[in-house]
């Protein structure tokens, strides 16, 4: 960890809200322009220098791991591309620590989208991860990239009985008839994993609904934090696990290092933002804080 | 109004001035290597737009200007545009082609499958719906949209009605002492581990009372008084618990969609860090 860094961010957000505490005594208001530069500086400087903290799975975090990594190699996984460029800072670490987890194991990872932009965002993680990474692994034998599909949850409501009544070819053009991955594939009750990654709508409430719980297909999600507790009923029955938000994409991401000692010079967004998050909800629980006190005190002065 | 508008100008062409320099710089050409540098020009271009469009949403914060409107319309508009362009590809030519004509299959490089009558249904279905842009013929719309909605609704009335009701209340149903032994053996290995016995017990019990109380604050045929008050009370505690979780969650969203932006303005655009 930087601890010079460190120490700058902390002094700067301990000077800043100093004077946010005085003003609150004394009873003064605080322009809000000054509180959104104040909260850009406390996510700007740990960005700057690189401010970084340890990350331990947590069990619900960790459960989707063991699932992959207990799957035996060659199991038929599949990832759903469920979000676009809007969400991808928080949701895309844990899509790219899926699909180089699944792919390290060995298994056959099969791609598709129920939101149009996760078509071409599957497209890039394939472009940056999966030809770099692995360049070993062949389209169509290891990984296919199926698309995107209209019709929200009725694609799945198709797709639980029958791929290929929604899906001829993958995402390219070619027949999905002639790829040796999708032989003896005829629908998601197949699969031995279904993973969505999103936080909208479709999304993973809806993978439960409509091929999860349906179909008796054990199913893991990845969300954005927004709809994140939404989700938690689901576990440990309905959902394997579940990562919510940046802060399980770091887990994982973490999670993912230790056991695999080959990813820990590739890029981990999850854990990098986990600094700037930090001393961001910090500076919140500081207003929060700040907030309650001028409130008293103005109470105090009026009655 | 008027006294506004030279610094209107003036904000304009610094804009103008500096997404140009910004472009030259990123792209090189500007450098003293003569141009020699890991990005092109086009995508210096894209690089260099997609910064200044994220500038020009963040300037909202300030106050609203022509600037966000303009990134906001394009957002709104290039987005509606995507969705139309790949539903067509993906659907129209990946779907209903290959099921009509073996011609068109052929036109668009996609496997004919089987004439398939059925899927002309969709196909008058969506004709139906484009009539609503006529203002005489806009209520053949209604057709469509109504056969949407009943669909939509019975699909996912059947979905929520076993996901999200029968399975929840399966989910409550959890042993208030997970493999209990007896008194013994329970303080023998007490642990406070997450995986532990006494961790796992009280879990159950926070799940159980807590839906208890949550459904006992919204039962409202009973005067919530005595022991019925009180299991009230702390339902509203349960309910403010997770509504206090949502807000948290909500936060740390928010955090990483700012912390995605100015990690690409300092890495991608100005190349701060690595």
């Amino acid at each position: 960890m930087n601890k010079v860094g460190l120490l700058i961010s902390f002094g700067l957000i301990g000077a800043g809200l100093l004077w946010f505490l005085i003003r609150a005594i004394r009873g003064q208001e605080v322009e809000r322009r000054i509180i959104f530069v104040f909260i850009g500086l406390a996510v700007a400087v740990p960005i700057l220098f690189n401010i970084t903290f340890s990350e331990k799975a947590s069990p619900i975090v960790e459960a989707v791991y063991d699932k992959i990594e207990n799957l035996s190699s060659g199991s038929k996984i599949l990832i759903s591309y469920d979000y676009g460029p809007s969400m991808a800072p928080e949701v895309e670490p844990m899509s790219n620590a899926f699909l180089r987890h699944s792919l390290a194991k060995g298994h056959k990872v099969y791609i598709m989208g129920l939101w149009a932009t996760g078509q071409s965002l599957a497209g890039a993680a394939i472009e940056n991860i999966v030809k770099k990474e692995f360049p070993e692994k062949v389209n169509g034998v290891d990984y296919v990239n199926l698309g995107y599909k209209a019709g929200n949850q009725g694609v799945l409501n198709v797709i639980i009985t029958d791929i290929r009544k929604m899906y001829l070819t993958d995402v390219a053009g070619v027949n999905l008839d002639s790829m040796p991955i999708m032989k003896n594939v005829k629908s998601l009750r197949d699969m031995d994993l279904l993973i969505s990654v999103g936080g909208g709508l479709p999304g993973v409430k809806e993978w439960v609904q409509f091929a999860g719980d349906p179909g008796h297909i054990p199913m893991a999600g990845g969300s954005a934090a927004v709809s994140a507790p939404l989700l938690y009923p689901y576990w440990p029955t309905q959902l394997v696990g579940l990562l919510g938000g940046i802060k399980g994409a770091a887990e994982y991401e973490s999670e993912l290092v230790r056991n695999y000692p080959r990813f820990a010079k590739m890029p981990q967004p999850g854990v990098k933002m986990m600094g700037p998050q930090t001393l961001a909800h910090l500076v919140i629980m500081a207003f929060i804080v700040i907030g309650n006190i001028s409130y008293f005190i103005i109470r105090r002065r009026q009655g | 109004m008027s006294g506004s508008r030279p610094w209107g100008k003036i904000i304009l062409f610094s804009s103008i001035a500096l997404f140009v320099i910004s472009w030259l710089i990123k792209a090189g050409v500007l450098s003293s290597t003569g141009g020699v540098t890991d990005i092109s020009v086009r995508d210096a271009f894209f690089v260099t737009l997609a910064a200044f469009l994220t500038l020009a949403i963040l300037s909202f914060l300030y106050k609203d200007n022509p600037y966000y409107k303009f990134a906001e319309h394009l957002f709104v508009g290039v987005s509606a545009a995507y969705w139309m362009c790949v539903g067509f590809w993906s659907t129209f030519v990946g779907n209903f082609i290959p099921r009509v004509s073996s011609t068109l299959s052929g036109f668009f490089g996609v496997p004919f499958k089987e004439f398939n009558v059925f899927y002309l249904i969709p196909l008058i279905l969506g004709v139906m719906l484009l009539m609503r842009l006529s203002s005489k013929t806009g209520w053949i719309a209604r057709w469509p949209l109504a056969f949407i909605v009943g669909t939509t609704a019975g699909l996912n009335l059947i979905r929520y009605l076993r996901s999200d009701f029968v399975n929840q209340v399966s989910n409550t149903f959890v042993p208030l002492l997970v493999e209990w032994k007896g008194i013994g053996p329970f303080f023998s290995g007490f642990s406070l581990s997450a995986s532990g016995q006494f961790t796992l017990s009280l879990t159950n019990w926070v799940i159980f009372v807590g839906t208890f109380c949550g459904l006992v604050y919204f039962f409202f045929s009973k005067e919530h008084k005595g022991f019925y008050g009180g299991a009230s009370r702390l339902g509203i505690w349960v309910l403010m618990v997770t509504f206090g979780a949502s807000f948290g969650y909500t936060v740390m969203g928010r955090v990483s969609l700012l912390v995605g932006r100015l990690t690409f303005l300092f890495q991608d655009w100005l190349g701060l860090i690595s």
